[in-house]
């Protein structure tokens, strides 16, 4: 997308290896390989889609970028600072500028915390508006994201799955920040709520300038709201390209076999499955550029 | 004419909490031929799984079936005893469910748990039963079926335990498969394999499917006919080519409209359908999608009638009389 020049986000060969067994002498003897040497860059204002198989280390980059895991090695600059070498006290700045949001709105929001101590709890960590000034502010943000002031008062139970999704959204929003990951926002939502995040989400960027990471596995809807998609697997990218480049004209063989495994929600197109299985042993060699943007891991 | 396989007449199925009658199903009506693939779209809580599941009698507590009635080859199956639904449970309609983890036992051998069901249902011995397994767990495409069966739940992936649970309901030929999502807890890659596995089973035996699912990509691809719910009724029904070329609710339009368009070049704005579900604990006596409906208008607080556009398709909305109205004017 040539609007969005400046580089926000500049992941570089991140790695996150988790130990899945220890000897009698607690030395790791099984390493999982969640992220495996990943690099990717997200410009200022645009959407960077990630998708991939449960299990091939989409979540996982998306927490790295929130630190909410120390990674094992790889660096990520955001703006131009290395966030993997700051502590924690220096990068609280970036905590706040850096948000997320959740699947599972039932499981993320405190249900023990009206709408007001919920969107509230960010600005009071971050040392933002307090008292009337604070309640006028989230009232806002509440009628933003559609929902009513009288809702201030009211408990995460007494709404439905898209209402918390909007709630989570204003939680993300109150600090202000410029970079929000997504992990499978819409997935646990009806199908007839979910044009309605996706809406939102994107009238929510252009208003405030935001950038998104959106990590689903719901490909229709990535490519709808995505300017440029990473495809994920076994820990490694495989591909990255703009959204249309990635969905007309995929290269890598797993690529292609995601693209042609979605159902087609016409009973006349029959979309001829491609099938693809990596070699065992077999490595994922770095990405290369073979047209420009479109980037894929083929020898 | 195909053979009346199962016929639904005014399902009525509510869930007695503390918080009140929970009305999940009200007053459900529909058929399934011989050799059909019927797809049963809607929400949560539109009463598509709890419908499935009360074709099987397996309303679970503090859920009844309050009213209606289910014939299986013309004979009434609602009142029958426990005991007699077993013998149908399994041998006539057998059911594949979300979760293949929590449908297996973790602590059995998948061999041990196919046969047992095998012997239970066929009375076939011990070892005709294992090769009866095995040869069923080929069939849906598992590799090394005679060292798999020796294997635990564990020690198979998401889609293979999915295949599992096809083979096993599929072990007893039974003449309807019920099958409630799936492959909702799959990815992508893996649900396209099973929903193959699904179609080359049916190329084979002339078992009728019944589909729970949200993905109308899904429907689009399996089924014949297609059942779209919400709020515990039946708002459409109609062949694919019905529901995907000439919906008439507009809320089986408002979902069709929801999806995201696959051109590309620009970028247009989903269409998406305002406001939420209602709240079956209290329905709405009208049409249940008054509130979302952008047609709603007052004759929408009664409960529309049933409108047949073809034999093969109805749908229950005013707009259908209304219309009628404007032609003979």
């Amino acid at each position: 997308m040539s609007e969005h020049n400046e580089l926000l986000v500049d992941v570089r060969n991140l790695k996150k290896h988790f130990t899945k067994g220890r000897d009698v002498w607690g030395r790791t003897t099984d390493v999982l390989k969640a992220v495996d040497g990943v690099s990717f860059q997200i410009k200022r204002g645009e959407t960077f889609g990630l998708v991939g198989e449960s299990g091939s280390g989409k979540s996982t980059v998306g927490r790295c970028l929130l630190r909410l895991y120390d990674y094992t090695s790889g660096e990520v600059h955001y703006d131009g600072h290395d966030l993997s070498a700051l502590g924690e006290r220096e990068l609280k700045p970036y905590r706040r500028r850096i948000q997320s949001i959740f699947q599972d709105p039932y499981s993320s929001l405190n249900p023990g915390m009206n709408v007001l101590e919920l969107i509230g709890e960010p600005m009071d960590i971050h040392g933002l508006q307090r008292g009337e000034e604070r309640k006028e502010f989230v009232a806002s943000l509440l009628e933003r994201v559609g929902l009513k002031r009288e809702h201030l008062y009211r408990f995460p139970h007494e709404f439905s799955g898209g209402q918390r999704q909007r709630i989570s959204i204003a939680r993300a929003l109150s600090v202000r920040p410029d970079f929000v990951v997504c992990d499978e926002p819409i997935s646990a939502l009806d199908v007839s709520v979910q044009a309605q995040v996706i809406n939102m989400l994107e009238d929510l960027q252009s208003e405030f300038g935001l950038t998104y990471l959106f990590i689903a596995h719901d490909l229709s809807m990535v490519r709808h709201i995505s300017d440029r998609i990473g495809v994920m697997y076994g820990g490694r990218l495989v591909e990255v390209a703009p959204s249309d480049e990635l969905y007309d004209n995929p290269l890598h063989p797993y690529t292609k076999a995601l693209l042609s495994s979605i159902p087609v929600p016409d009973p006349h197109v029959v979309s001829e499955r491609v099938e693809w299985v990596r070699e065992p042993g077999s490595v994922i060699p770095d990405l290369r550029e073979v047209s420009p943007g479109h980037f894929v891991a083929m020898e | 004419m195909a053979e009346r396989l199962l016929s639904v007449e005014n399902l009525k199925v509510s869930f007695f909490t503390a918080g009140g009658e929970n009305q999940a199903v009200r007053g459900v009506s529909f058929h399934i031929d011989a050799g059909e693939t019927v797809g049963i779209v809607g929400e949560s809580g539109s009463g598509k799984s709890v419908t499935a599941k009360a074709l099987m009698a397996l309303t679970p507590p503090p859920g009844k079936m309050v009213a209606g009635d289910i014939k299986f080859r013309g004979e009434s199956v609602s009142r029958l005893s426990d005991k007699d639904w077993r013998k149908i449970r399994g041998n006539q309609i057998a059911m594949v469910f979300q979760d293949p983890m929590t449908a297996l036992n973790p602590v059995q051998k998948i061999g041990k748990q196919m046969v047992e069901v095998i012997r239970r249902h066929r009375g076939l011995n011990q070892t005709a039963a294992l090769s009866e397994a095995i040869e069923m767990l080929r069939q849906v495409g598992i590799t090394e079926p005679e060292r798999r069966v020796n294997q635990y739940p564990h020690e198979f992936s998401g889609g293979m335990r999915q295949r599992v649970m096809i083979a096993m309901a599929l072990s007893c030929q039974p003449e309807l498969l019920i099958a409630d999502e799936p492959t909702t807890a799959l990815d992508v890659t893996i649900q396209a394999q099973i929903l193959e596995l699904l179609g080359r089973l049916k190329e084979r035996s002339n078992t009728s499917i019944a589909l729970i699912t949200h993905d109308l990509g899904v429907v689009a691809q399996v089924c014949t006919r297609v059942i779209v719910m919400y709020g515990g009724m039946v708002m459409e029904e109609g062949t694919v080519e019905d529901i995907f070329y000439r919906p008439k609710h507009p809320y089986t339009k408002g979902l069709l409209r929801s999806l995201p368009k696959r051109e590309s070049g620009f970028k247009e704005r989903l269409v998406p359908i305002e406001g939420t579900p209602p709240n079956l604990l209290d329905p709405p006596p009208g049409c249940p999608f008054m509130e979302r409906c952008p047609h709603a208008m007052e004759t929408c607080a009664a409960l529309p009638k049933v409108t047949e556009v073809s034999p093969s398709h109805r749908y229950m909305c005013w707009l259908a009389e209304g219309a009628e109205e404007a032609r003979v004017q």
